[in-house]
């Protein structure tokens, strides 16, 4: 009888956690592969690479929180990148303002998508296509369509070992205030709130279209950030940077559980499902596999991760 | 003989969900041809009787026997061809398709791969000239009707299958009057064509109506089958509750002071038309009228949540103007939504959250949740409204009708309103629901909160208000005194006769 209740309890944890238990298995199939994977430098550099997509990870999760959906983050993260590297190259400005300005530039993309979400009622995903080519033009129009090199010692001061790695330093921050915020502020709350039910949420007296509109602003803001670490890591502000990073960000929300119908997700999963997406990329890497390949395996994993999910809301439905 | 045929046998179910048993040796016997009524409190097993025989939920014990055939296994499609068809009470339309292609959804092409319009056309205008309705034009987006014709076309959609037995649950609920008396009247029919009809509904007047026999469900055990013949109302309540029907309506003693709440002349561009009325303190002030009177749309117009065109509303004494759910609600006016799956309730998330929802701010200080704080609050909340559940944690969409419309209530307790609307409090809720959620309208009555009742349901007027305020197209149309509420009354206004 106890031993019975031990196994399903285990099957329980297994379904529930799915997220948790793919990126320990993941771990341990890559230590596995490569013996380099667990030295320092190749998990420093995980950590570094997996700062930008974590961020922008969890912008989009309190976006699809909301039901809604926010494509324009990857070009965010160019205009982030570009008007980080060029208040330092072209203006001469400390790193430190910059990086403040280019994230208010992201935030007024964000609050531009969420504006014509929440009060012009445009789909979310129609809003921020508009948005992407808008800020993704805007990043090449600024710098021209050159990348624009930075000076040593001035925002790649944000990666450096003997700062001890602001970034993840920084980074693993945000992950735990955005941790805490979901689960405990009136804000976090209430966009889950609105993702489930609108409707309810609004006769219970709760004004729902500034909760909508400040998702796609804190989106927008964590995009930009995201794109100034992509500038540190590689003294360059390029209007390149982000590429369909958009889909890998849905990709680690989705991977983490949530759904995108809204109502439903977590920080801490959509975090661990941008670390599993940059794993994957990294054992490949140390392996030489060719980056077209990878992106097939990629895809699967998607399927896999999603399947599991599916199953785990068949067990919920019948008990 | 003949009339002893059973087509539907359905003999000693039992299913259970996890750990928790759903149905125990349930019997369900329906003669060819006969009206029978499948009744009890909601949480019953109704349901859950009907996805099995209906083949969505797989029986774990039993066995299912539909016109002589047995079957072994089931699934939706097998029991369609078997011969039985449900209409569950949220229909199971393509409301982006037309009426033709709704009636024949499994079969629009009928042979091959090609659709014959014409054909379809005719065959779906045939169908529905079968029951009356012949006016329907087949080439219609089912969307666009009616929800009165959206159940017709999905009468249709079940009789082009060729079903033998008809499942209808609840189909009166979102019927006026005058739409229940033509489906009651369309069931007969059937019953004369040699269908066989199960019919889950709430209210017993219909079922002692139409149906020949009534069997009782009760905590997902088998009570009694009867003949209607041989059985009165009282009886039949004390079957599904073991209790009587006079405790329906609990006793209320509030003191009826001065006037709250004054609308004067209030009309909105679509709907409502110069509508006049006050309500006291602690006065419970039954809205009656058919459905589409306007009774809602005048609430949610007072709530903010719908625009007003003109017209004043004094509340305690000084003209309000809300202009959203918020600032209403800022002024302790609360509103219970008709419709708590759509308006009320976040369904898929948990009790906890549903029930603090618009208190939030009683359990957080600078916007930070005190969750040992919420819970306790919502745990007492729930308690008052005397609330079954498992856990906090629980989804909302776990519980039964009358306890998720419990936990609606308890939310707008916690709003500390001066002034409550219910709109619908019992729709879809058990016997025994209903009580304890009068309890709490007469419990906030008696601590001087100003009510409106709006039910569609006559017997509620009656048993609960104090007088009642009628409406028809918009407009108030008579108002009747407590001595003078009878359902007579009540209908006469309402139709205008």
């Amino acid at each position: 009888m106890t031993s019975e209740q031990k196994g399903f309890d285990l099957k329980h944890f297994l379904i529930n956690y799915n997220t948790y238990f793919i990126f320990v298995l993941l771990i341990i199939i890559s230590g596995m592969l490569s013996d380099y994977f667990f030295t320092t430098m190749n998990l420093t550099n995980i950590a570094l690479q997996q700062a930008a997509p974590i961020l922008v990870a969890i912008g989009m999760l309190f976006v699809i929180l909301t039901g809604g959906i926010d494509l324009s983050v990857g070009s965010v993260m160019a205009v982030g990148a570009t008007v980080s590297a060029m208040l330092i190259t072209d203006l001469g400005i400390n790193y430190i303002p910059a990086m403040i300005l280019a994230v208010i530039v992201g935030l007024l993309f964000g609050m531009f998508t969420g504006i014509l979400v929440a009060y012009a009622g445009i789909q979310g995903f129609v809003a921020s296509l508009a948005t992407m080519t808008i800020a993704r033009g805007f990043a090449f129009v600024l710098t021209m369509g050159t990348p624009v090199k930075m000076e040593q010692g001035t925002l790649d001061n944000i990666v450096d070992r003997d700062n001890f790695f602001p970034i993840i330093l920084a980074t693993a921050a945000l992950i735990v205030l955005f941790i805490l915020v979901q689960r405990y502020t009136g804000w976090g709350r209430t966009v889950i709130a609105v993702g489930s039910n609108a409707t309810a949420v609004q006769l219970a007296g709760i004004k729902t279209k500034r909760f909508v509109m400040s998702t796609y602003a804190l989106s927008g803001s964590l995009a930009a950030l995201a794109g100034v670490f992509v500038a540190a890591r590689t003294s360059t502000g390029s209007a390149t940077v982000g590429q369909m990073q958009e889909l890998d960000a849905i990709a680690a929300c989705v991977i983490g559980g949530a759904s995108l119908a809204g109502g439903k997700g977590f920080v801490a999963r959509a975090v661990i499902g941008a670390l599993v997406l940059g794993l994957i990329g990294n054992v490949m890497n140390l392996m030489s596999v060719p980056s077209y390949p990878q992106d097939i395996i990629k895809g699967f994993i998607i399927i896999a991760a999603v399947l599991l999910q599916i199953v785990t809301s068949k067990k919920e439905k019948t008990v | 003989m003949q009339d002893e045929y059973n087509i539907v046998q359905m003999n000693n179910i039992s299913k259970r969900f996890g750990g928790v048993k759903a149905l125990t040796d349930v019997s369900l016997n329906v003669k060819k041809g006969e009206i029978h009524a499948l009744i009890g409190e909601n949480g019953a097993g109704k349901s859950t009787l009907m996805k099995i025989l209906a083949g969505a939920y797989k029986r774990d014990e039993g066995e299912i026997i539909i016109d002589g055939n047995e079957a072994k296994s089931t699934s939706p499609k097998k029991m369609i061809d078997m011969g039985v068809s449900v209409i569950y009470q949220e229909f199971m339309l393509a409301s982006d398709l037309t009426v033709a292609e709704n009636i024949f959804i499994d079969n629009m092409a009928e042979s091959g791969v090609f659709v014959n319009w014409k054909e379809l056309k005719r065959k779906a205008k045939t169908q529905l000239e079968r029951l009356g309705f012949g006016h329907i034009n087949p080439e219609d987006t089912v969307g666009d009707l009616s929800v009165a014709y959206q159940q017709i076309v999905e009468i249709c959609k079940c009789l082009a299958r060729n079903s033998k037995v008809l499942v209808f649950d609840e189909p009166t609920a979102v019927l006026t009057f005058s739409e229940t008396e033509k489906l009651l009247s369309i069931i007969r029919q059937l019953k004369a064509e040699g269908v066989s009809i199960i019919y889950i509904s709430h209210r017993l007047e219909e079922l002692f109506e139409i149906c020949d026999s009534i069997t009782v469900l009760k905590d997902g055990g088998y009570v009694d089958t009867v003949a209607t013949s041989k059985i009165n109302k009282d009886q039949l309540v004390s079957m599904m509750v073991g209790r009587d029907i006079e405790q329906l309506f609990p006793e209320r003693n509030a003191e009826i002071g001065e006037e709250i709440l004054r609308v004067e002349n209030l009309s909105t561009s679509d709907m409502v038309k110069e509508v006049n009325f006050s309500v006291r303190k602690g006065e419970v002030v039954g809205f009656s009228g058919l459905v589409g009177a306007g009774r809602t749309e005048t609430m949610r117009a007072i709530f903010g949540a719908d625009k007003k065109s003109s017209g004043k509303v004094i509340y305690f004494g000084e003209e309000v103007n809300f202009k959203s759910p918020k600032d209403a609600i800022r002024n302790k006016f609360g509103l219970v939504p008709e419709d708590r799956k759509k308006q009320g309730l976040l369904l898929e998330q948990s009790i906890r959250m549903n029930t603090t929802l618009s208190a939030m701010k009683k359990v957080k200080k600078l916007d930070i949740i005190n969750h040992k704080k919420e819970k306790a609050y919502a745990k007492e909340l729930l308690a008052s409204v005397s609330t079954k559940y498992g856990s906090l944690e629980d989804n909302a969409n776990s519980l039964s009708g009358g306890n998720q419309q419990k936990i609606a209530l308890a939310k707008w307790l916690a709003a500390d309103c001066d002034f409550i609307v219910f709109d619908e409090p019992t729709r879809g809720v058990d016997v025994g629901a209903k009580t304890e959620i009068y309890k709490v309208i007469n419990r906030l009555a008696e601590e001087g909160v100003g009510v409106i009742v709006i039910a569609s349901e006559m017997p509620e007027i009656i048993g609960l208000c104090d007088r009642a305020i009628v409406m028809r197209h918009g407009s108030v149309v008579g108002e009747v005194p407590k001595e003078d509420l009878n359902e007579d009354n009540l209908i006469k206004l309402a139709m205008g006769v």
